[in-house]
């Protein structure tokens, strides 16, 4: 294989590996000065990388730099809505980085390397690779959690994030070198080839432990609503989206392809691993009054209704996980994204009573975030519902009705906290007047409300037909 | 032969109307769309429902099965596909005959955030409408569950004091229930591929199968009805509601848990709707006597309304559950008739409500002296409610009586004494309402209805003479549906 070759298959991630460096040059000799301009920049190259991604996906299979890189259009279906959520992570984030005299180029940086290694991971083909790509997503979150020096809560989230995320890593290695112990190789389509082992089955229950820690799945989920409060918004309007989907659709892939015989092994485990999230995500926000938070848990539910589809296997459950995720995380990007721009004197909101008479104040973003709610919610027209039907329908069609019921209960129970977010913004009398929102912000907002209802309500087949494509390939 | 796709006009014309004020809203600014948006609402509600009358004009009573059919594929096995029977058509235009008379009584007593109010209340109506046209159980189902969001915040907004308990009681009870629903509708579309109605209606469930499936539309639908025991949101949400959100919350909301017995549990699942015959009975039986009795205790005008709503339906189920022509039939039309009489009721709560913002029986007394053709209206819908013979109330409850007693003497014999009950809580609240003596000097320069209370009560009023005097009117409708129904539970 000539290195051009591999190039090619691996050009989204090439491009964003490539960029980031001439950028890293670019900054040094800049320095903040040109901040501005490389957020702009960045974005464009993560769009182009997503375009890339996009254009790779109907061309299926393809192997390269010795079987430790694969695309297939289940990961570049992925691939291609994490560079593009990064890019509009990266876009919103403007107004709050000049708002908190954050502007400094790093941001950029982190970003765009966080996301190819959320990239790198998808495409593995190996352990190890899957293992580097992880650790450069983790290494680059670790800095951007903790970005708000100054802030003693930043510091704190990036540190916790930093050592729970270390230990988790450590299971996953520790998983892989049992695996590799016991099926002789690290490349996934050995492992697949395996026999069933008690020593390949540790293995495998490290794995899930260390991508379940990245996916913020209970019960590995403790760090998620500290780093999310901690962490300064728009990055985690960036963690919730990009890496998320990235996570999630990882986890399904490994278990599909290099433990898909072994399906029997892991089915139970992921599916208690599901039931946990959804319950532990409903029940924990309901007590909670920061907006970080709750969204924080709201998150950690929603992932555990993705993992109901992967608990279902590849066949019933492979193109569930897209549309879900996919659904989710565009609801997500501008839900997160535009209740944690809103800032009062320059001061970011964190109390769900900061969002009072939110409707008085912004009414046209009032509008946008509540069919937003509504989306992550699962609550029809809003098309988050249609994440949740696939989800439940790959559950019964593999005899998880349990699981499903846990998952209808456990949207109730949820529905708790998403409505009070309505109420406060709805129903109480307004606050004090707010920050101007940037141009960037609501853009997003309106864009993702009007993907979510009602463009995506009508057009729901095509999603499904793309995500019934990415994953019969 | 049918060109025209009517039955989406019907749906989506409110929906245009709240865009409309929504778009105002935007350009003009909230003070000049909520000026505008009474013309719109009121335009676009009237339109709705002449064209839901043209709808009835293209309707043939004696043809068989679904009509005004229209099917465009949406996703996977389900479609956007809307037609009517009998029984929907009379629904429908149940709805949108009562929308315009909530949009003229909101006008005068909403004065916070019209222009909003009015879009979610148009909004309501689309959705409403939707569920009585879709053939498809996903569309269905889309349009039941999403009706949750526009009365939430009706409630919790326009609301009164209580209201946060209230939306939030509302929203989850139905949730829970519906989310059990959907489990078996994808339950359903697994084992046939479609979530098309007719074809569902077709299709042969093993009887075990439909005992589980029975269940899950039970739990949702006996909740939007709602049944005892799981009643206990209605009276809450009720008493918060503002007086339009209560009407159409009695006249049509509740009816859709009807529709949903009527058009999925029996046609779908018939061994099981058989099998569960006792249940519905025992519980529609409880739901009469318990519920009279405790209306009868209420304090709140609202609140006993609200529990005489609880009766009435358990007359509806009784009526649907003993699968003959009479109960089915009685069944339907005491779905109509509840829906003009407790939204009058209602409406008369909210005429006294506007003036002394009070709903406490013990506040009134003596309102005749002061409000004679109130009081006269006031006492023909109350009359309506016990059922007195010439007004629908009789028809419906005498219908579904005689439909029970075919099937169980027990149950048409303890339905029986809630006719009594009624007559009980309702002549008291009418006399410590509105006879005696003035006490309470507020009262003493309370004014009677205005022009615009006059002709919505009096609509009403003769709406429910003429179907009293002439229910063939109805039955005429309803006839072809309801025999289809009895057709397919084999009786």
């Amino acid at each position: 294989m000539n290195l051009l070759a591999d190039l090619q298959v691996a050009l989204p991630d090439a491009l964003l590996a490539g960029y980031g460096l001439a950028a890293l040059l670019l900054a040094a000799i800049g320095g903040d000065r040109i901040s501005v301009l490389l957020r702009i920049l960045t974005s464009f190259a993560l769009a182009a990388a997503a375009v890339f991604a996009f254009i790779q996906f109907p061309q299926g299979d393809a192997e390269a730099f010795n079987g430790l890189y694969r695309v297939t259009p289940f990961v570049l279906f992925a691939k291609g809505a994490t560079y593009a959520l990064a890019a509009l992570a990266l876009f919103m984030s403007g107004g709050f980085l000049k708002a908190a005299a954050m502007e400094r180029y790093e941001y950029s940086l982190l970003v765009v390397f966080a996301a190819m290694g959320a990239g790198v991971m998808l495409s593995a083909n190996d352990l190890m690779t899957l293992y580097v790509g992880i650790e450069t997503l983790s290494l680059s979150s670790y800095v951007l959690a903790a970005f708000r020096r100054d802030s003693l809560k930043s510091a704190e989230a990036g540190l916790k994030y930093f050592v729970l995320g270390a230990l988790a890593s450590g299971l996953l290695l520790y998983g892989s070198s049992l695996v590799y112990g016991f099926a002789g190789s690290t490349n996934y389509a050995v492992i697949a080839a395996a026999d069933n082992s008690v020593g390949l089955i540790f293995g495998l229950v490290l794995i899930i432990c260390g991508l379940a820690f990245k996916a913020s799945a209970a019960p590995f989920h403790v760090w998620t609503p500290d780093v999310y409060e901690g962490a300064p918004a728009p990055v985690v309007a960036f963690f919730a989206t990009a890496p998320k989907i990235a996570a999630v659709v990882v986890l399904a892939h490994v278990m599909f392809t290099t433990f898909g015989p072994h399906e029997k092994s892991w089915q139970m485990v992921i599916a208690i691993i599901a039931a946990l999230s959804m319950l532990i995500g409903a029940f924990g926000a309901l007590a909670q009054n920061s907006i970080k938070r709750i969204l924080a848990y709201s998150s950690i539910s929603n992932v555990g209704f993705a993992l109901i589809a992967i608990a279902a296997g590849v066949e019933d459950g492979a193109s569930a996980v897209l549309v879900y995720m996919t659904l989710y995380v565009i609801a997500t990007l501008g839900m997160f994204g535009g209740v944690l721009a809103l800032r009062r004197k320059g001061v970011a909101i964190d109390d769900v009573s900061d969002l009072n008479g939110l409707s008085k104040l912004k009414p046209g973003m009032t509008l946008g975030l509540v069919v937003l709610i509504f989306s992550v919610a699962g609550i029809p027209p809003a098309v988050g519902f249609w994440g949740k039907l696939q989800v439940f329908e790959a559950g019964l069609r593999a005899d998880m009705l349990w699981l499903v019921l846990v998952g209808a209960l456990s949207s109730v129970v949820s529905l708790g906290y998403y409505l009070r977010l309505v109420w406060a913004m709805m129903m109480k009398p307004a606050g004090e007047a707010l920050d101007r929102t940037d141009f960037s912000v609501s853009a997003t907002v309106f864009a993702s409300a009007l993907i979510s209802f009602p463009v995506l309500t009508i057009g729901i087949q095509m999603l499904l037909d793309a995500a019934a494509f990415a994953s019969a390939g | 032969m049918f060109d025209l796709p009517i039955l989406s006009i019907v749906t989506f014309i409110p929906l245009i109307g709240a865009l409309l004020i929504l778009g105002f809203r935007v350009v003009a600014g909230p003070s000049f769309a909520a000026g505008a948006s009474k013309g719109i609402a009121l335009i676009m509600s009237l339109a709705a429902f002449a064209a839901s009358i043209y709808a009835l004009m293209q309707f043939n009573p004696n043809a068989i099965g679904y009509q005004l059919v229209e099917s465009i594929p949406w996703f996977g096995g389900s479609a956007y596909k809307l037609g009517v029977d009998g029984m929907s058509l009379a629904l429908i235009i149940l709805t949108t005959a009562l929308t315009p008379l909530c949009v003229l009584q909101s006008m005068r007593s909403i004065a916070d955030r019209l222009a909003d109010y009015m879009v979610a209340f148009l909004i309501l109506e689309t959705l409403m409408i939707g569920v009585f046209c879709a053939l498809d159980l996903m569309l269905f189902y889309v349009f039941f569950e999403g009706g949750l969001i526009p009365m939430f915040l009706l409630i919790g907004i326009w609301g009164g004091k209580n209201r946060l308990y209230a939306a939030f009681k509302f929203f989850l009870y139905t949730l829970l229930g519906s989310l059990l629903l959907l489990v078996a509708l994808v339950y359903m579309y697994m084992v046939t591929g479609t979530t098309d109605i007719e074809a569902l209606q077709r299709y042969p469930f093993a009887p075990q199968v439909q005992t589980w499936l029975w269940l899950a539309f039970f739990a949702s639908f006996s909740v939007k009805l709602p049944m005892w025991p799981v009643h206990t949101w209605l009276p809450d949400a009720h008493v918060e509601a503002p007086t339009a959100g209560s009407v159409v919350l009695a006249a049509v909301l509740l009816k859709m848990g009807g529709y949903g017995f009527l058009r999925f549990s029996l046609p779908m699942f018939p061994d099981a709707s058989l099998l569960f015959q006792p249940l519905m009975f025992a519980l529609s039986v409880i739901a009469i006597v318990y519920t009279s009795l405790v209306a009868f205790r209420q304090t709140d005008i609202k609140k006993l309304v609200a529990y005489s709503s609880v009766a009435h339906m358990g007359f509806v189920t009784l009526g649907i559950f003993s699968f003959n022509e009479a109960g089915i039939q009685g069944a339907v039309f005491q779905m109509i008739s509840h829906g003009i009489i407790s939204g009058a009721l209602f409406f008369c709560v909210g005429v006294i409500y506007d003036r002394m913002h009070t709903r406490e029986i013990a506040f009134y007394g003596g309102l005749v002296h002061r409000m004679p053709v109130y009081a006269a209206l006031f006492m023909l819908f109350s009359m309506a409610n016990v059922g007195l013979p010439g007004t629908s109330g009789f028809v419906g409850e005498i219908l579904t009586m005689v439909g029970g007693f075919q099937a169980s003497t027990w149950a048409a014999a303890g339905a029986a004494l809630g006719v009594i009950l009624s007559a009980v809580y309702m002549l008291t609240l009418y006399r410590r309402v509105v006879f005696g003596e003035i006490t309470n000097e507020k009262l003493s320069d309370i004014k009677d209805v205005n022009a615009t209370e006059f002709f919505v009560l009096g609509l009403l009023a003769v709406m429910a003479l003429v179907f009293g005097v002439f229910p063939s009117l109805v039955f005429d409708l309803t006839k072809g549906s309801s025999d289809a129904i009895l057709q397919m539970i084999g009786k």
